[in-house]
């Protein structure tokens, strides 16, 4: 079937199989690789993108549902003028980087806890990001990134 | 892994659902959040033929008081009933239970509709309905049919839904400032529940005990009696046939069942 998805402000428009996943469509068609595929279960949120501007598992949604809707990934998140989002800057200056498979999924599931709770606790960002997982260091720097982020006090 | 191939159908309302079960009937399957369906038809649990999009129905979007009861649409998501306000005021339990599904990303998607549906003896949102005496309303190629969640759940990912039927509406009554509680433990935070108690007033419901979510029916019987919560709390396992599983073995289950229901029935005040 032909998709066409609004990727970053650019419209996408391709013939793909019904069974396409959008984390395929995004990486494949698009070819914006920052979006992995980390467990491909739903489990670690390597996949994350903005769907309609709320954060989605893209392994876990068909391109065909995305079609006509708009998606924001990782490389969408600058301003015009190649600005780091505000999430990106707080991730880099709190050293919150994990590898490239778990970062870009880390910040777009901030940048979408942050929309719905401006000022989130530690409690709250840890709760918020649970459905990323990183398997091998740790979450205190993402949490101060996100706290950074968000105006409020990290803890060093 | 990708699904095995299927031909994708998109309707916008549900007189056009209704139409196309009735056209591909065992051949299809409804997809609302696709946080059940997705994952099983990528492990190939799943290869329907036909895969008929219900996600643009926003006609099935909502949460209304009515009288003394609220409607819910079945293609409300978990998210949108977490940040309800009606839902916040009139089942708070409800919009409570709704933010501990999964995670953010499975909020933003999974539907009350679907959970109910899929009927996965684990999942959260069944117990929460079947603790409030919800009523689920169906509607298929007859009209409209209603059905108390004490008869919807059959058995593990089995109700008495048809193919041809969608499920439009769940019903409860708006408990106002009922006592209520909620206890989940989990192996990993976003999971399923290993075992999971819901206080609703008087009624006590148990996820993950069984094939279904059920009542603790001697535990609800203990506290008409004026039993205190720890009393009551002791009877929660009584009836229950929990399997043994890598995690959590049946013993262990009802232990829980009776810790967990214990805190429950604190929390909501008993
Ligand atoms: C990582 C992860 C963690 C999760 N954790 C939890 C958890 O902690 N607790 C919990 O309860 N659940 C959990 N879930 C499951 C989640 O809640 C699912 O979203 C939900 O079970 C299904 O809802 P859905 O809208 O996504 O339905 P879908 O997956 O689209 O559909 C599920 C089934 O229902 C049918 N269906 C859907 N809507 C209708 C309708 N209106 N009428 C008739 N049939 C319909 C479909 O055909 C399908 O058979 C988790 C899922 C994931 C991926
Ligand atoms: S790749 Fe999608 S959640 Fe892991
Ligand atoms: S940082 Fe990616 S696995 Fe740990």
């Amino acid at each position: 079937m032909k998709v066409s998805i609004e990727i970053n402000g650019t419209t996408v428009s391709e013939e793909v199989e019904d069974r396409t996943l959008l984390v395929h469509f995004v990486r494949e068609q698009a070819g914006l690789t920052a979006t992995n595929i980390g467990c491909d279960t739903t489990s670690c949120g390597a996949c994350t993108v903005l769907l309609d501007g709320e954060s989605v598992k893209s392994c876990t949604v068909l391109a065909a549902q995305a079609d006509g809707h708009s998606v924001t990934t990782l490389e969408g998140l600058h301003g015009e003028d190649g600005d780091l989002h505000p999430v990106q800057r707080a991730f880099r200056e709190e050293h919150g980087l994990q590898c490239g498979f778990c970062t870009p999924g880390m910040i777009m599931a901030s940048v979408s806890l942050l929309d719905h709770n401006p000022k989130p606790t530690r409690q709250e960002v840890r709760a918020g990001l649970e459905g990323n997982l990183c398997r091998c260091t740790g979450y205190h720097n993402i949490v101060n990134a996100v706290m950074n982020a968000s105006g409020q006090e990290v803890q060093r | 892994m990708i699904p095995a191939q299927f031909t994708y159908r998109r309707v916008s309302s549900v007189d056009e659902a209704l139409a196309a079960v009735a056209e591909h009937g065992d051949d299809a399957k409804l997809l609302a959040g696709g946080q059940s369906l997705l994952p099983l038809m990528k492990l190939r649990f799943a290869a329907p033929e036909v895969v008929i999009d219900i996600g643009p129905l926003d006609e099935l979007r909502y949460v209304r008081a009515e009288g003394g009861e609220i409607a819910i649409g079945a293609m409300s998501r978990y998210h949108d009933l977490h940040r309800d306000p009606v839902l916040a005021e009139h089942a708070p339990l409800l919009a409570h239970v709704a933010g501990e599904v999964g995670d953010q990303q499975v909020r933003h998607r999974g539907t009350i509709g679907g959970s109910l549906v899929h009927a996965d003896p684990a999942a959260d949102l069944p117990a929460a309905v079947l603790a409030v005496d919800g009523v689920l309303v169906a509607r298929g190629p007859d009209g409209e049919r209603r059905i108390p969640a004490a008869e919807f759940f059959q058995g593990p990912f089995e109700t008495p839904l048809a193919p041809e039927e969608l499920l439009t509406e769940v019903r409860i009554p708006a408990q106002g400032g009922a006592g209520w509680g909620f206890e989940k433990f989990t192996r990993r935070s976003i999971d399923w529940a290993i075992v999971g108690v819901v206080v609703a007033g008087s009624a006590v419901s148990l996820i993950n005990m069984g094939g279904t979510p059920m009542r603790a029916s001697a535990t609800e019987a203990a506290l008409a009696d004026g039993a205190s919560a720890a009393e009551a709390a002791a009877l929660a396992a009584e009836g229950t046939s929990p399997a043994d599983e890598a995690h959590a073995t049946a013993e262990y289950r009802q232990h829980l069942a009776r810790v967990l229901t214990e805190r429950a029935l604190v929390s909501a005040g008993r």
